[in-house]
């Protein structure tokens, strides 16, 4: 698969590692109530350096309506298969030090030292998979002090029945530094694997708001872990809106590593068919003056379920810190469910710390208020699950891709009146 | 002229007969109070009118000008020209006003495009700030706003007859002003019919009725002149009952103070830490 030296034995010894890993089941915690069950490594192969292509080989990377829908942008790098194909950035921010380019392929040292440093951390065995197999991927980097105004956007497509692709993003800010990156997944109807790594490093006093988006096929798994490690003094968004995939599963951890720390995490998901959506998140307080905010939103129906499962670990030196979680689940169907299990485990004695969660059906009360007000009840039903999402649209860093998402959760939402006609 | 009737209205709730044959009559431009004390049936009334799917009318018929609305879904009597001004109003999140507005004028083939300017001069008009209406449905909105916004609503939606659940309770001195002009004034400018549901006579200082109505036991058992609400006043719904010979005043076993459940904030499933 190429790349230097040290990334083929990276590699290398991914694989060794994989190869005494024993394959994960639902009886662990962390995987229960997911599909992992349903999962056969054997099903899928990765994809060989002739497929994949010379790196650049790509005669027509143009990022396509997704390119347009990002609006603005200060760079963009487009990922095929996991592999970088094209790669472009605002010379005025490349002369500033930022650097946009290919994991496997830039020459750049700071590479060789970030790449695993937030993932290791967070070891499983598709992880380890993920880096026996990695291709490339996006490398961002933003010098101490440079602030990247306009969105860098990595666009991520992939295909091939029973193959699988190995994505990764990482994203380095320097100290005082601020960049928005939005990453976009997504699949035709292809039976295929996404093993996907995020890692952000956000330095100290920096600001870095990630949104990612997937809308892959409905045949298409993606398990994937995007883990941020935060410095002092600063602060990071992430949001993450997914909408597609047969079992689309996301690890999104915040460590809060630096005194004065901040973490937002926002996510909506809507699940229908037989999806399943599964979330597991983690704000984890090791450094006191922290203060993480989760709020995860997402419906499901027809037969699709969701997980979430999160955790807020206040470790003991995290004094004077606070964290707030929060899950809503709307439940359209009686075919589909929601699992919404939060957790907190509390080691600091000086804390704040709040967690709710809600499963059910549109609120019976909304719906007979706009029905009074004399909205039909279909109408009604669209207008409140809207509303619903609306609530968290409105805070996605990329305010350009609101209306396409609204659009999304629209088709879902008639789809199931069409069929039920 | 339109003529909205109700006649010998009966209603349970949970197999509990509530409202044991309400008569009213209200046409164009009139102004009715339905006054009684906490438990007679009041809001059971209003609820029913609407079509609340909890509430089971065993007998009796509502009209506007003669066509039924009893057996109509909830959304077709407000299309027929029915509003109900809620005592608690449901806070939706993330909908907003105009969008709910438009969709309830669509589904009566009532133009649209109007709804954003018609929203904001009627803001204007019962003082509801900008601000306000940018957010969703009553979200968070104080007790007070929620009315001025039911009123917004009434006035932009254009309703032949209104019931008024209520609509001066959690309002102060000026708020209830400026919510009695606006709905006194639509009785006036657009023939607006009104049913106005109240225990306290201070808000018909400033929505003066033609017509008062006292509700004992789920039965109006009382109708006259304005006076009749000063004579309230006086005697009390115990004087009323003891000229009349009744000796029971409710009907609910349990006080009915709230049908929606307190609508905290914490509770609903669309609180948002990170507002």
């Amino acid at each position: 698969m190429g790349g230097p030296d040290w990334l083929v034995e990276r590699r290398v010894a991914a694989a060794e590692r994989l190869a005494s890993i024993a394959w994960p089941t639902s009886h662990e915690e962390i995987w229960r109530y997911s599909r992992i069950d349903q999962f056969d490594i054997d099903h899928y192969r990765p994809m060989s350096a002739e497929e994949l292509g010379p790196v650049g080989g790509e005669t027509a990377p143009g990022g396509g309506p997704w390119a347009a829908e990002a609006g603005e942008r200060a760079g963009m790098v487009v990922v095929r298969d996991g592999r970088v194909v094209h790669c472009e950035l605002d010379p005025g921010l490349e002369a500033k030090g930022v650097r946009l380019c290919d994991i496997a392929t830039c020459d750049d040292d700071q590479i060789r030292e970030a790449l695993g440093r937030a993932s290791s951390q967070s070891e499983d065995a598709f992880t380890v998979l993920h880096d026996a197999f990695l291709a490339g991927g996006a490398f961002v980097s933003v010098p101490a002090g440079v602030v990247v105004e306009a969105p860098i956007v990595v666009l991520h497509w992939t295909e091939g029945d029973q193959e699988a692709s190995f994505p990764h993003t990482l994203v380095v800010a320097g100290e005082a530094s601020e960049v928005t990156v939005l990453d976009r997944f997504g699949s035709p109807n292809t039976d295929h694997l996404v093993d996907g790594v995020v890692e952000l490093l956000v330095g100290d006093g920096a600001s870095v708001r990630y949104l990612s988006i997937q809308e892959h096929g409905p045949r298409t798994w993606h398990i994937g872990l995007q883990r941020a490690l935060i410095g002092r003094d600063a602060t990071l968004h992430t949001s993450a809106v997914a909408l597609g995939g047969a079992y689309a599963r996301l690890r999104s951890e915040a460590v809060l590593a630096g005194e004065g720390a901040e973490s937002y995490q926002l996510a909506v998901y809507f699940g229908d068919g037989t999806q399943m959506l599964d979330f597991r998140t983690l704000q984890d307080h090791a450094a006191p003056h922290t203060r993480s905010d989760l709020l995860f939103k997402g419906a499901v129906e027809d037969e699709a379920h969701s997980v979430y499962s999160g955790l807020v670990h206040l470790r003991k030196p995290a004094q004077k810190s606070q964290a707030t979680q929060t899950n809503r689940n709307l439940v359209l169907t009686e075919g589909a469910g929601a699992e919404s299990i939060p957790n907190l485990e509390i080691e600091a004695n000086d804390v704040r710390c709040s967690h709710a969660s809600a499963v059910g059906p549109i609120d019976d009360d909304q719906r007979y208020y706009l029905e009074s007000r004399g909205v039909p009840p279909e109408e009604a039903e669209r207008l409140i699950v809207l509303g619903f999402f609306d609530d968290v649209f409105a805070r996605l860093p990329l305010t350009s891709l609101t209306r396409r998402l609204r659009s999304a959760v629209v088709d879902k939402l008639e789809h199931r009146r069409g069929a039920a006609q | 002229m339109s003529v909205f009737k109700i006649e010998d209205l009966r209603v349970s709730v949970d197999g509990h007969p509530i409202l044991r044959g309400v008569n009213l009559e209200v046409r164009s431009g009139e102004v009715h109070a339905l006054m009684g004390p906490n438990g007679s049936g009041k809001s059971t009334l209003a609820h029913a009118l609407m079509g609340r799917s909890d509430y089971e009318v065993t007998g009796g018929s509502v009209t506007i000008d003669g066509e039924e609305l009893l057996g109509l879904p909830t959304w077709q009597r407000a299309a027929k020209g029915l509003f109900l001004a809620m005592q608690y109003p449901v806070e939706v999140p993330g909908v907003r006003l105009d969008d709910m507005l438009a969709a309830a004028r669509q589904a009566r083939h009532a133009p649209v495009e109007d709804v954003p300017a018609h929203v904001a001069q009627e803001g204007q008009r019962l003082g509801v700030p900008v601000a306000l209406l940018e957010r969703g449905v009553n979200d968070e909105f104080s007790g007070g706003e929620k009315k001025r916004a039911e009123t917004l609503q009434l006035a932009v939606l254009q309703p032949k007859f209104a019931v008024l659940d209520e609509i001066d309770s959690g309002l102060d001195v000026d708020a209830l002003r400026d919510v009695a002009r606006r709905v006194e004034a639509m009785t006036h400018e657009d023939n607006l019919g009104v049913l106005a549901i109240t225990h306290y006579a201070r808000l018909l200082t400033e929505l003066r009725p033609d017509r008062v109505h006292v509700m004992l036991a789920g039965r109006v058992v009382q109708s006259g002149g304005p006076e009749l609400a000063d004579r309230l006043e006086v005697t009390g719904y115990e004087g009323i009952a003891a000229e009349l010979g009744i000796e029971e005043l409710i009907v609910e076993t349990r006080v009915e103070a709230d049908p929606f459940g307190d609508p905290t904030i914490g509770n609903s499933p669309f609180a948002d830490p990170l507002a």
